[in-house]
């Protein structure tokens, strides 16, 4: 995993990449990016289900203080690894002891997850109900 | 250092090293000579707690390391308009990574200091995407995207995973980018053809390395700066063969490795124009601002701009911003393009920039800026209307207080 841990919540599925770092903001937890086709929808206590992340490398700080804050996502599910988010969840826990695990999915389980639909992360990877 | 013998700030560190060389898969750490740190921009508690663990727990970096900029001007604090108390949080991070050993450059474009320019093949860990891009791809340097904590956790343990953009085969272009041929010549002089090609780049290659095929030789290092930056603004760009003016691409086939392109795809001027309308179309008659030196403006990029003021007032009621390093402002000082610029009216910013920091006297906007990656940034971080053009529509528009802008761009 990219970030270990387990969490089951409804899915945010993202039309488009996201940057965290100026796509996110972490006081309310809605996506402020206003290009995104999901802007104004709340990330938080969600699986945040995205093709990729995307853009600046500030993204890892957004994700920690999200934690901080109680508005950080319940779980991220990726198309492919992403470092920047891994070491963000990583300082999360060692900093607040909370987990955000991020899993990557097959572009078909990916495909499949549809918006609201109640996702599981765990250790044996992405399954939705 | 995991074990905790070199106190618990190092051990710290080396955890966030080899979770990432988990997540990348890496089968060893590699030393490193020098690092760039981009964790010094505060956004929020959690980046003080983080860097307060370091520094209680005795970590100081190993390898020569600059930082990027932070949220305030340390040169010029009066500039900030935000929260007072915000600002002395900002404040109060810059110090702690001085506190770590790390030189205070407080610049996005390290690659503009003489002496921090890493060499060909010099293995490093930069934070920041448009300096990692620059150094990958213009300096033929070898990072990783290095997101925050995790620059300055290699720049405390020397080390990091030896994967991705460090190992020479990782390096290869994937798909090739070919400029279309109709794209009228004289835009080739015209700055801000390059940041509108990043933007398209970037959305075409998200992060894989790629190619870019069309541009003549010799493109120098302010567009590519323009170009990159953009390009890893729209997309997770961190390596970008332009052949014909990066070291690594001399020909095509140098950029492919003697490889086949996985992919490959034409920008089309047709992409272009789009792409400059989205970024920032007309909003408007009126300015309230421009905003120039997105990443800080070079030496080079100072003088052009005071030549093309020439003298001339910026209009009543308009804020001409110019961010640049604190070094870069110092040769202007003592040359006498700060004074030239100050003269007609040019706020000129350093350790900071205008669109991550509470700086602009209406930040709504119309704000007009030369950059790709102000442009794509600033909506969402605060809340500008933009309109995008060159330096010279730039300038010319904060002199009219109005926007000055070439309606026929890519018409041939």
């Amino acid at each position: 995993m990219v970030a270990p841990g387990s969490a089951r919540a409804p899915a945010l599925v993202l039309d488009e990449p996201l940057s965290l770092w100026g796509g996110l903001d972490p006081e309310t937890g809605a996506i402020c990016e206003p290009r995104h086709p999901q802007h104004g929808a709340v990330v938080t206590g969600r699986i945040l289900v995205m093709p990729a992340a995307r853009g600046s490398s500030s993204s890892a700080s957004v994700l920690a203080e999200a934690v901080r804050a109680g508005t950080a996502p319940a779980g991220i599910v990726l198309g492919e690894p992403d470092l920047i988010l891994a070491i963000g969840a990583a300082v999360a826990e060692e900093l607040y002891g909370v987990r955000v695990p991020i899993a990557v999915a097959s572009s078909a389980t990916l495909a499949a997850i549809t918006d609201g639909q109640a996702v599981d992360i765990g250790s044996g990877g992405v399954s939705a109900d | 250092m995991l074990a905790g013998d070199a106190g618990a700030g190092p051990a710290l560190a080396m955890r966030l090293v080899v979770r990432a060389a988990e997540v990348l898969e890496a089968d060893r750490l590699i030393p490193i000579t020098g690092a760039h740190v981009d964790s010094c921009l505060y956004h929020g508690e959690a980046t003080i707690d983080f860097v307060d663990r370091l520094v209680d727990g005795g970590a100081t970096v190993r390898v020569p390391t600059t930082l990027n900029v932070g949220a305030v001007d340390l040169i010029h604090p009066e500039l900030w308009r935000g929260d007072p108390e915000v600002g002395a949080r900002g404040r109060r991070l810059m110090e702690q990574y001085r506190a770590l050993g790390c030189r205070p450059t407080f610049t996005c474009a390290p690659y503009q200091l003489a002496d921090a320019r890493p060499g060909l093949g010099e293995q490093v860990a930069w934070g920041e995407s448009n300096a990692i891009v620059f150094a990958n791809s213009v300096l033929g340097a070898r990072t990783a995207r290095y997101g925050d904590f995790m620059d300055i956790a290699a720049a405390v343990t020397g080390r990091v995973p030896d994967a991705g953009l460090h190992r020479a085969e990782e390096r290869r272009a994937r798909v090739v980018l070919r400029l279309a041929e109709d794209i009228p010549l004289p835009l080739f002089d015209d700055d801000s053809l390059y940041p509108v090609i990043g933007l398209v780049v970037g959305r075409l290659v998200g992060g894989r390395v790629a190619a870019l095929v069309g541009l003549p030789p010799g493109i120098d290092e302010d567009r590519l700066k323009a170009l990159g930056a953009a390009a890893a603004s729209s997309g997770a760009v961190a390596l970008l063969h332009v052949v014909g003016s990066t070291p690594e691409a001399p020909t095509l086939t140098d950029a492919l490795q003697g490889g086949e392109q996985d992919d490959e795809q034409i920008v089309t001027l047709d992409a272009l124009r789009e792409a400059r309308a989205a970024v920032g179309g007309e909003v408007g008659g009126s300015i309230v601002a421009a905003s120039l030196g997105t990443p800080h403006a070079s030496a080079a990029e100072l003088v052009a701009i005071a030549d093309l003021l020439a003298g001339r007032p910026v209009a009543d009621g308009v804020e001409l911003l110019v961010s640049t390093s604190r070094d870069t402002l110092a040769g202007a000082e003592q040359s006498g393009v700060a004074a030239r610029l100050r003269a007609s009216g040019v706020e000129l910013l350093v350790d900071t920039c205008s669109y991550i920091s509470p700086i602009l006297r209406s930040p709504s906007g119309p704000v007009m800026t030369d950059s790709g990656k102000w442009a794509y940034y600033a909506p969402g971080n605060i809340g500008a209307a933009v309109v995008f053009g060159s330096r010279a529509e730039c300038v010319a528009s904060a002199v009219a207080g109005h926007v000055v802008r070439d309606p026929t761009w890519g018409t041939a």
